[in-house]
């Protein structure tokens, strides 16, 4: 698999997925080590830790800046988001870990149609080329 | 400002001003007149370290900036339960984090309803407001401009004076999308206090976030019921705009409230749902009353004056029960020239400041059940705080208190 995305935020990651069948609010969704901890959450227990979180779009309170702004200090953030469209919450999380911490995870926006080619548990590598984010699978 | 000519605050947050209009595709920045911070409740040492690397940077806001309710009551911290590690370690980061939003020029506000004091924008202004309920006001009932803002956002506007030109700064976004119609209603319920957070309780599940418009309702209801729609709107749904026709700036009729969306679905609010809508929000199963809690958002002025009246010459409050009233700095003052303030302490009334009870431990522990005037507090304080409430009227509530039973009419509205 090799997609075209667009840069949402500067940063470059290998990692396995995990994608989620249904978005998650940073926010009273994940936990301070990682965990998904929403109960109500299809893959409540999951952890995002060092994994390439795919979902669908941004969800729930604008405190989830809070949460991955954390998570990224801790060490404990996703490797990168893969989402359909742009969300300012989790964006300024990123912005926020990247002037604090100097931690730059990427987040890409990909078309509907590439979101389904995106498979959970696979391993890919994500990098920015301009405005571009290429998303390749590591064979 | 982006190269650091006015020093590296105002380049950071430019930085994430910029990037946040070109990840939501806005065209350019707009100059803003004021901001209302939400970064000020603590919520961890991220939220810290953001607001404290600015301080050091030397930032200071260019524009009038108010904070909203912090994590601790500075008038009264003796109300801030200390017993357990997680809540001293909220008091302390709470206290510091406060103290860096007043090192960066920010008024001393504390409250979450900036628009009950002196200055209020202007209707058109543009504004950077952050919390949810201070957004939907502003645009709803004063017709300022003002977009979605959160935390971190929030002061780097502060502080540069711009703001992505987008969502509610653009006009053509500002149309209802979806109509509530209320003129089956009486004007009994129209009277009635809890009817308008039951309003936006049903606003929100009904709009999510598009914006709602709300047709029938009296051409006078007062900014009190508006705040209390909008609040409640903006917790079951992410609402940051409504109309009222016939009350709010940019609803002068229907039609002007739909602009080109003539085709809007509408939904019909009937007394049977105001009743539903009113058990699904009220949890308690308990007939003791814990606790009472009102100002949420903070009370007005109006409101305390109505406590006043609702409890004067009446029964004492009942054995056991803990009576809450959640306002800012400005307001109580005033409400004490007023002398309500000393009546209502002398009934058994606790003056909560610059904080909320749903935001930080306030309630005593073995607090179960709790009612409350406010669709937001009832929505929030069952996940918070872990308590069952009643959604009910300052009447019910007061009631309640003397007697020391949840008393309420289900079928209040018929």
């Amino acid at each position: 698999m090799s997609l075209v995305g667009w840069r949402v935020t500067s940063g470059e990651a290998q990692a396995p997925i995990l994608k989620l069948d249904e978005p998650i609010s940073f926010w009273g969704g994940i936990g301070d080590n990682g965990e998904i901890i929403d109960v109500h959450h299809p893959q409540h227990g999951a952890v995002v830790t060092g994994r390439i979180l795919v979902m669908r779009s941004g969800r729930g309170s604008s405190s989830g800046t809070y949460v991955l702004a954390e998570l990224l200090r801790l060490g404990l953030a996703p490797a990168a988001i893969i989402l359909t469209e742009p969300d300012g919450i989790i964006a300024t999380g990123a912005l926020v870990g990247a002037e604090l911490y100097d931690v730059y995870m990427p987040i890409a926006t990909v078309s509907a149609a590439d979101y389904e080619l995106i498979e959970d548990g696979v391993e890919i590598s994500i990098v920015m080329r301009g405005d571009e984010a290429v998303i390749t699978s590591i064979a | 400002m982006l190269e650091g000519d006015h020093g590296p605050a105002i380049a950071l947050s430019m930085r994430i001003i910029t990037e946040l209009g070109r990840i939501r595709g806005a065209q350019d920045l707009v100059d803003i007149e004021s901001v209302h911070i939400d970064g000020c409740i603590f919520y961890g040492q991220a939220g810290l370290d953001f607001a404290q690397r600015l301080v050091q940077l030397g930032g200071q806001v260019r524009v009038p900036t108010t904070v909203n309710v912090g994590s601790v009551d500075l008038i009264h911290p003796s109300l801030i339960l200390q017993n357990t590690d997680k809540e001293k370690w909220v008091a302390q980061g709470g206290r510091e984090l406060m103290q860096a939003y007043v090192d960066l020029g920010c008024r001393q506000t504390w409250t979450c309803a900036p628009y009950q004091m002196d200055s209020r924008p202007d209707e058109g202004s543009h504004i950077a407001w952050a919390e949810s309920n201070a957004i939907v006001f502003a645009n709803s009932v004063l017709g300022a401009r003002t977009d979605r803002y959160g935390d971190f956002v929030d002061i780097a506007a502060a502080i540069t004076g711009k703001a992505p030109r987008g969502g509610l700064h653009v006009n053509a976004n500002r149309h209802g999308d979806v109509v509530l119609d209320c003129t089956s209603l009486s004007q009994a319920a129209l009277q009635t206090d809890v009817t308008y957070p039951l309003l936006g309780y049903l606003a929100g599940a009904i709009a999510g976030t598009s914006n709602p418009v709300l047709v029938g309702l009296p051409s006078d209801v007062s900014e009190d019921a508006l705040k209390a729609v909008g609040a409640a709107a903006a917790s079951s749904g992410g609402v940051a705009l409504f109309h009222v026709v016939g009350r709010t700036p940019e609803a002068a009729t229907l039609a002007e409230a739909l602009g080109p969306n003539v085709n809007a679905p509408v939904h019909h609010i009937t007394a049977q749902r105001l009743n539903a809508a009113r058990q699904e929000l009220s949890t308690a199963r308990e007939e003791r009353l814990d606790a009472v809690s009102l100002g949420t958002p903070h009370a007005s002025v109006d409101e305390i004056a109505q406590a006043h009246a609702a409890t004067a010459g009446g029964p004492p409050m009942a054995e056991g029960v803990a009576f809450y009233i959640s306002t800012g700095r400005s307001v109580f003052a005033e409400a004490k020239t007023r002398g309500h303030v000393a009546a209502l302490e002398e009934w058994g009334v606790t003056f909560v400041l610059d904080t909320c009870t749903y935001v930080t431990s306030i309630l005593r522990p073995g607090t179960r059940t709790v009612m409350t005037n406010s669709g937001k507090w009832a929505h929030y304080a069952p996940g918070n705080m872990g308590v069952d409430v009643v959604l009910a009227t300052l009447e019910e509530c007061v009631n309640s208190a003397t007697t020391g039973i949840v008393t309420w009419d289900r079928e209040l509205f018929a």
